[in-house]
């Protein structure tokens, strides 16, 4: 039995009756890619036709070469990098706060009577009010960009977990209590795994809310990251740049929403649903 | 032994669910509860659990008041509850958390072979039947050991044919086990054919009417002009608990009408109520 009351991947030996696509079968990842890929290629068509300048809105292929040349320096792993640890380290503090505030308020009432009006107001502070305030508090350097985000996650996180935890079915519980579990225990083994489906999707609104308080942080004042490139793309006139960092910040960011489904889908087997997976 | 004594329950909405209800359940035996909407069965049921608090009275089992869910006191709900995001095993196994995880296997493997599932462990909850999801609370419920098991309309969301089946296979596990059980049904075939002891409850508040001693010896059958005989004297008491006149079937009342005239599963013939003893 790990953490979490669950039989995970692991457990049943006994095939699963329901048949359904892999979620990430061949076909799957190719419908994919159809759109992405025609808006690139009609784009492309458009400029070398002559019907559109491309100067302000640069084709693909410069857009291509733009990205090949900052990768070959190695510039761009860097920026990337950058960016990502700092989405990952903010995500997971901001995850883990808001997971257990909300497990707390979601338990009790009372708590939640006590707490949640006070983190609904501060949650309609828009964030990017906070960074005068973090820059003061924690300089201008990594920790006031990890603190950002971090506030940027722990939202969307407590308010999954608060009003899922809040909504487990009664009779789910009451056989929790019929076997005397503990607070504690009843969290962990009826309370959690009753609302890990909306927790994936709690993490997942805050992962995508990360990404988008990386870029707010970065433009604050920062020497490297993707948001620098945004900013320095802005300055030197480079559209071209900046759409290389945007089109960088849809992949790396589907990348790890990609990566958080897969990794929580082995624990979601057990559901019985209409079934959309991903 | 179970005592009941006075068990009392007002819900804070003021809802008079149950009204001194007393009764001295002996070791080993089965007692069915039966009787129509709101005369407060099911309530009954949560105040033994220790689920809900008596407004005055108590439950006593061997010497100590249940006030709050007890080892020894397991109950079985009408759906069968099982948590979703556990193999048939992990739900059987629930309450053994503190057993080594070998113990705990052996034990569920046990208990699956004694309501038939054996070799289901693996399955999830979404692949059983209604059925096989009820038998698989009834293992989760018998795994503990308990002394006393509260079963509240347990097959009552079955179909007919596994219903009768489970009652037969309840009737066979009360017989290893020796299990004390109190029974909540509004199945007056069900009843008959597994009590010991039928308390007829009436409703607004509910408290007990009367209570009808069983001399059958079991395995009853369902079509024995004696189980027919006594599933007819339950109707009629069941007519009285609602202050029915004889005069008036119970099927075609029209006012709350919470008495259903026995289905029968096997096909027996239908039996006429009401019945003037």
């Amino acid at each position: 039995m790990g953490f979490l009351d669950l039989a995970g991947a692991a457990a049943p030996a006994a095939a699963t009756k329901t048949c359904r696509p892999r979620p990430f079968g061949v076909q799957r990842i190719a419908a994919a890619f159809v759109l992405p890929i025609a808006a690139l290629v009609l784009w492309e068509l458009l400029v070398r036709t002559g019907l559109a300048t491309g100067r302000l809105m640069p084709p693909p292929s410069r857009i291509a070469v733009t990205l090949y040349d900052l990768a070959a320096t190695g510039e761009l792993v860097r920026h990337i990098a950058v960016t990502l640890w700092r989405v990952v380290v903010g995500f997971v503090a901001g995850a883990a706060a808001g997971t257990i505030a909300g497990a707390l308020t979601g338990y009790s009432p009372r708590l939640s009577r006590f707490a949640d009006p006070t983190l609904q107001a501060l949650r309609a502070i828009p964030s990017i009010a906070w960074v005068p305030l973090f820059i003061l508090w924690f300089g201008i350097f990594e920790t006031s960009k990890v603190a950002l985000i971090a506030v940027g996650v722990f939202f969307p996180v407590y308010l999954g977990v608060s009003g899922a935890v809040a909504s487990v079915d009664r009779k789910i519980v009451e056989v929790g209590r019929v076997f005397r579990l503990s607070g504690p225990a009843l969290v962990r083994r009826i309370l959690l795994p009753a609302v890990l489906p909306s927790y994936v999707v709690a993490l997942r609104s805050g992962l995508g809310l990360g990404w988008m308080f990386v870029v707010a942080a970065e433009f604050m004042g920062a020497s490297e990251g993707l948001g620098y490139l945004l900013v320095d793309g802005q300055q030197l006139g480079k559209p071209d740049q900046i759409l290389a960092a945007i089109l960088t910040f849809a992949a790396v960011g589907k990348l790890t929403d990609t990566l958080l489904v897969l990794g929580t889908a082995p624990l979601l087997r057990w559901q019985d649903t209409y079934g959309r997976d991903a | 032994m179970l005592e009941l004594q006075n068990l009392t329950k007002v819900y804070p909405n003021g809802v008079h669910a149950l009204e001194a209800f007393s009764l001295t359940v002996r070791e080993g035996e089965i007692v069915a509860v039966i009787g129509g909407s709101g005369c407060g069965k099911s309530t009954l049921l949560r105040l033994i659990a220790g689920l809900e608090q008596p407004s005055r009275g108590r439950a006593v089992l061997d010497g100590a008041t249940l006030t709050q869910p007890h080892p020894l006191v397991n109950i079985i709900f009408q759906e069968p509850r099982l948590l979703p995001w556990l193999t048939v095993a992990g739900n059987v196994g629930f309450g053994l958390a503190d057993l080594a995880a070998n113990d705990r296997a052996l034990r569920v493997e046990e208990a699956l072979l004694r309501v038939g599932l054996a070799g289901y462990g693996g399955r999830w909850v979404k692949e059983l039947s209604g059925g096989q999801a009820q038998r698989v609370a009834i293992a989760r419920a018998l795994v503990t050991r308990p002394e006393v098991l509260l079963l509240d309309e347990p097959f009552s969301a079955l179909d007919a044919l596994t219903r009768a089946d489970l009652q037969d296979h309840l009737a066979d596990l009360w017989a290893e086990s020796g299990t004390t059980m109190i029974l909540v049904t509004h199945d007056i075939e069900e009843a008959a054919v597994l009590a010991d002891r039928i308390v007829v409850m009436r409703p607004w508040p509910g408290r007990k009417l009367e209570e009808i001693e069983i001399a059958l010896k079991r395995p009853r059958e369902r079509t024995a002009p004696e189980v027919e005989a006594l599933k007819r004297q339950l109707v009629a008491a069941l007519n009285r608990s609602l202050d029915r006149s004889p005069g008036r079937s119970p099927g075609r009342s029209t006012d709350r009408s919470p008495v259903r005239a026995p289905e029968n599963a096997l096909g027996s013939e239908p039996v006429r109520v009401p019945f003037v003893p």
